[in-house]
């Protein structure tokens, strides 16, 4: 488990457990409309799910109904040593940030904001400051420390809200398409540490995106989602479904 | 208050210090700069301006309420009416597909025509243009004891919620997955923002309140680069324009309230200057 007041954890870890998340004829209507029918996905810890699908195909809802923003019916639970929750810790990397790029938050007001309650429009002292910066260490992203959020790259906010989301402990980690608007450099040091978050923390992953090129070598399965699950396959199978048709 | 007066009486030994009005005018202004500031940084990240606006106007139809009903003194009125706003604009964000301007626009053609009707009957509208321009050299130490409570409830709520709204102002959902009630947040912040407007309104006036609350934030975000710097440099751009303009405005003899809003346009002006310069000073570091 990944401890907030320790963010070596990050790193360190616990060992595998037998665990996983389900998610159980999850059906999502919003105006009249079926937006997602009878869904079910099991994620074991360790595993990255990939989930893509054409545009409106109930990727986005998916996840908003997983974070608990729309209303669904169905379940999502998740399995912890022998122990069933009904809603599993989930850490979330948006896909964007919804503020003007001159906005006077710096990278440490957000894991600040995100990860303690001292008021960060008191002033970081310089304990917490050398917290966050140990938790962003773990990303790369120590040095953005001091930088304003809307100045990052694409690849430098994914690795930012990554550490953050780690921070939650979560058991579900939710990644909202990654790729948009980051380079090829920053997307695959990016998808590494995910890697390497599955392998050190048996955390499951849910990673919605387009760009399913770009994911093959690191996700372990992938679903193609239109409204209902039409296929779930390896990679593997799933490139050679591809090039069949 | 004697205490205050005294102190005034001996640190600032001008002309303008010697009367009972000015000093509980600047007793006033020393308390509501801040609030207004702090409270503005976050309408400001939000792009609140238009709702806050429309919360000052929301004033009218309170103190129409008031009327019609015999109330004497309109501001429990003024607070209810504007509570009630700022749930259902919350509440009808959430419901609509309409963008929140037009929502916002609906409820304030609703409640400065309702106000502006219901004062208006037999021509009685004029007796209420005190409320358009407001008078802080009126305040009553009642009035400043109120203003005091709101400080500190603003301060305590600040240091509780400060952090979650500035999560929810970045990406809600990234702080709803941190388990933050961000209706809840959201409804409460307005709800602070609707008393501190209603109970100020007397003072500042519906036409110009608004200002007081987006120029010191806007002036302190031309340059700031953290939370920290934003917060503290709207504290002190609002309490100089605040201070500024109730000395100029008794000289001048002016409108406390535009003249402070005066003062603060010079500050948004300065500021953007001076951002100016800092981005370049940067770029050539940099």
């Amino acid at each position: 488990m990944l401890s907030q007041n320790n963010p070596s954890s990050v790193v360190a870890g616990d060992s595998c457990r037998h665990c996983c998340i389900r998610i159980q004829d999850l059906t999502v209507c919003l105006g009249g409309n079926t937006i997602l029918n009878g869904v079910n996905l099991h994620v074991h810890c360790g595993d990255v799910l990939a989930i893509v699908g054409p545009n409106g195909a109930g990727k986005t809802t998916l996840l908003r109904a997983i974070l608990g923003e729309v209303p669904y019916r169905g379940s999502l639970s998740s399995l912890i040593g022998g122990v069933e929750r009904r809603r599993p810790r989930i850490g979330y990397v948006p896909q964007k940030l919804h503020f003007d790029p001159d906005s006077p938050v710096s990278v440490a007001d957000l894991v600040m904001a995100a990860t303690s309650r001292r008021p960060v429009w008191w002033g970081i002292g310089n304990q917490a400051l050398a917290r966050v910066k140990a938790i962003l260490k773990v990303f790369a992203a120590d040095n953005l420390v001091a930088r304003r959020v809307g100045e990052l790259s694409g690849g430098e906010l994914q690795r930012v809200l990554l550490a953050i989301a780690m921070t939650a402990e979560p058991e579900l980690l939710l990644l909202d398409e990654p790729s948009s608007g980051v380079d090829v450099k920053g997307l695959e040091l990016f998808y590494q540490l995910v890697r390497d978050l599955k392998k050190q923390h048996d955390i499951s992953v849910i990673l919605v995106t387009h760009d399913v090129a770009g994911i093959l070598a690191y996700v372990d399965r992938i679903v193609l989602l239109d409204h209902s699950i039409i296929t779930e396959s390896s990679p593997k199978e799933f490139l050679s479904d591809v090039r069949g048709s | 208050m004697s205490e205050w007066y005294k102190l005034v009486d001996m640190v600032l030994p001008f002309d303008w210090g010697q009367y009972v009005f000015m000093k509980n005018a600047l007793l006033a202004v020393l308390v509501i700069a801040p609030v207004y500031a702090v409270l503005g940084t976050m309408v400001v990240s939000n792009r609140m301006a238009f709702f806050t606006d429309v919360l000052g106007h929301s004033a009218l139809a309170g103190i129409a309420i008031g009327v019609v009903c015999g109330i004497q003194d309109p501001v429990g009125p003024m607070i209810t009416m504007a509570v009630i706003l700022a749930v259902l604009v919350n509440v009808f964000k959430g419901l609509t597909r309409a963008s929140t301007d037009t929502v916002l626009g609906v409820f304030m053609a609703f409640m400065v025509a309702l106000g502006i009707t219901i004062l208006s009957r037999q021509g009685g509208f004029v007796k209420y243009t005190k409320y358009l321009i407001g008078d802080i050299l009126a305040v009553s130490p009642n009035e400043i004891t109120w203003l005091v409570v709101m400080f500190f409830v603003v301060l305590i709520y600040w240091c509780v919620a400060g952090n979650a709204l500035l999560l929810t102002s970045v990406n809600s959902s990234l702080a709803r997955s941190r388990r933050i009630k961000v209706f809840l947040l959201e409804t409460s912040f307005t709800i602070l923002l609707a008393i501190v407007v209603m109970l100020s309104i007397r003072l500042v006036g519906v036409l110009i309140i608004n200002s007081l609350l987006v120029l010191p934030a806007a002036a302190s975000r031309n340059f700031a680069r953290n939370t920290r710097a934003y917060t503290l440099w709207a504290v002190v751009f609002s309490l100089m324009s605040g201070v500024a303009g109730l000395i100029a405005s008794y000289y001048w003899g002016t409108a406390t309230g535009a003249t402070i809003v005066l003062f603060s346009v010079g500050c948004y002006v300065f500021s953007v200057a001076a951002g100016r310069l800092l981005s370049g000073a940067l770029k050539t570091s940099g």
